[in-house]
């Protein structure tokens, strides 16, 4: 298979550091040599612990930040900013607390003055999220889950690219977490948008994704990808499912952690 | 309820049926105290002003009545009278004193300190000459506000946003905006065309500064993350700055026009007594003047009403446009 060829979103030997602030002339390598690539319609998951450079690659590839060496391409074109063909949902939603549901989903349609033509699909990417009862409510009023659902919404209106997930379910309980996991699959099959979602729970990024990619710090550096080959609705207490987990936590040096300290 | 006649809001629904005979009838015996005690007292005024403030309470007493027996067919009305009873008692009840400390034992020096009936008196025969001043003083805050508001807006936005323009402009802000617009007034007299042109100027300039300042500060305080999303939408700079900086401002720029429209009242009233020859500030030394304290009291309670309806009218403008901080804030 030729991944380059069909490849959404594609990263090379990126290379970003920033400035210490108290410590004059030096700078800290946040990411470093990071190259790997996404085919069109894929999920994939970059998994590693905090400070590993996760946020930052996602930035990075946001066009919210500029690397110091290194490529990144979209479709074969490269990144010079932000743009609405890469949506951002972080794990604080973000949403505007100013706009109603339904004008904080047509956003990105103001934004890039398209709402006339596009007006109708506010509400089937309303109804798309299950959010059409909410429509004049403000986003103080929402649950955790039901705002993180508008940023999808939100997000996904656009037609990105590449949806850039930056932990987005980090800060819901555990089963909001579990049935959020579900809606972000639903979504992904019924449009089959390039999905790139940064997690730091294993059990997600296997439930989840096509591939996962291991980070480790630091400087943040790929440590290798796995393949998911599970067939999908995944078993999360599945005997494959569970060798998986364990091998990913070996690569991330968690594995046997409990042994030493016993020995 | 018995017990606490004052409270509002969170027992209203005991109120739905009835309201209490000492609520229904605190107005009228307040107001008929306060006519008791004048009457007393009243031998020793001239005939001509006790006839209106007689015919005042008389009024209040006819309408407390009336409203009484109204709120009995409209519960909107029974819920507004719960509400204000215990204000409009103390206010009856507080004319009643004020009569008996200037009146009645003459406590308080004349002529500056007259009764209720004098006040009365100077309010409705001088009540031409006070509504003229009255329109004259709306005017020139209006005009002043206005500017002071637009320019402020537009300088605050700029210079939050801008980092040059706020390399140039904070300095000239921390520098000339603590500055006292009154004490521009030998400044702007000589430079301005005309005393309104001054006067109003001077009212711009007191209201600009706090605008300015609070408007920056929101501008500039815009959460990274909102702006970071609205790029990932496809915003560029205009939706940035309009729909995102702004919305995001605009609790603080509130802040700023409370204390813009507080430093205009007081600009307002100084300008008018050193140059402009009309308003209320005028009319209030133009009183003093000729000591006739009772029409500077009459001036001042047009003014109190004036500005008190004014900062009532910005206060609805504020929870119109702010309706979705509803719930997220002590409203």
């Amino acid at each position: 298979m030729n991944v380059a060829a069909a490849s959404a979103l594609c990263v090379h030997e990126v290379r970003k550091s920033f400035a210490v602030p108290d410590a004059s002339a030096t700078s800290r390598l946040a990411v470093d040599g990071i190259s790997f690539s996404i085919a069109a319609g894929d999920l994939v998951s970059l998994v590693g612990p905090s400070g590993c450079g996760k946020s930052t690659l996602l930035r990075l590839i946001a066009g919210l930040d500029f690397p110091d060496s290194g490529e990144l391409l979209v479709d074969e074109e490269k990144i010079l900013g932000p743009s609405a063909e890469r949506g951002l949902v972080f794990q604080d939603p973000n949403l505007f607390p100013w706009l109603t549901v339904r004008r904080n989903i047509e956003a990105g349609l103001v934004a890039r003055g398209v709402l006339h033509e596009k007006r109708h699909e506010v509400d089937e990417f309303m109804r798309l999220v299950g959010l059409g009862a909410f429509s004049s409510a403000y986003p103080h009023h929402l649950s955790g889950g039901m705002s993180q659902r508008v940023a999808l919404a939100r997000a996904l209106i656009n037609h990105p690219k590449v949806l850039l997930l930056d932990e987005p379910l980090g800060a819901l309980d555990a089963f909001t977490r579990m049935r959020m996991q579900d809606e972000v699959l639903r979504l992904w099959e019924n449009r089959r948008t390039t999905m790139f979602l940064v997690t730091h729970d294993i059990d997600e990024a296997i439930y989840m994704s096509d591939r996962i990619i291991i980070m480790t710090p630091p400087p943040g550096r790929i440590d290798r990808e796995i393949d998911i080959d599970l067939l999908r609705p995944r078993d999360r207490t599945s005997e494959s499912f569970l060798r998986l987990r364990s091998q990913i936590l070996e690569h991330l040096h968690f594995a046997g952690k409990a042994g030493d300290v016993s020995a | 309820m018995r017990t606490q006649p004052e409270s509002d809001g969170v027992d209203l629904t005991d109120h739905r049926s009835t309201l209490s005979w000492r609520a229904q009838l605190a107005v009228p015996l307040a107001a008929l105290v306060a006519l008791a005690i004048h009457l007393l007292f009243s031998k020793r005024a001239p005939a001509v002003e006790t006839h209106s403030y007689k015919l005042l309470i008389y009024e209040i007493v006819g309408v407390s009545i009336v409203l009484a027996i109204a709120q009995r067919f409209w519960v909107p009305l029974r819920f507004w009278m719960h509400h204000m009873c215990p204000i409009f008692t103390a206010a009856m009840l507080f004319l009643a004193v004020w009569d008996v400390v200037t009146l009645g034992f003459q406590l308080l020096p004349l002529p500056y300190f007259p009764g209720p009936a004098a006040v009365l008196r100077s309010l409705i025969s001088d009540r031409a000459l006070l509504l003229d001043s009255t329109w004259h003083s709306l005017a020139l805050l209006l005009s002043g506000y206005t500017v002071g508001v637009l320019v402020g807006l537009i300088s605050g936005i700029c210079i939050g946003w801008s980092a040059p323009v706020r390399y140039w402009g904070m300095p000239l802000l921390k520098v000339v905006g603590p500055i006292p617009a009154t004490a521009w007034i030998p400044l702007a007299m000589v430079v301005s065309p005309s005393a309104f042109v001054c006067a109003a100027g001077l009212i711009a300039l007191a209201v600009w500064f706090p605008v300015t300042m609070l408007t920056a500060s929101g501008i500039s305080n815009t959460r990274a993350s909102y702006l970071d999303v609205a790029l990932t939408l496809g915003a560029g700079r205009t939706y940035l700055i309009s729909r995102v900086a702004i919305p995001a401002a605009v609790p603080n720029i509130f802040i700023g026009l409370f204390m813009g429209l507080g430093a205009s009242f007081l600009t307002l009233v100084v300008a008018e007594s050193v140059g402009v020859k009309s308003g209320l500030g005028w009319y209030v030394s133009w009183a003093q003047g000729w000591a006739e304290y009772g029409k500077v009291y009459a001036a001042l309670i047009i003014m109190a009403a004036f500005f008190s309806t004014v900062m009532t009218l910005l206060f609805k403008v504020r929870d119109h446009v702010l309706v979705w901080q509803k719930g997220m804030i002590k409203w």
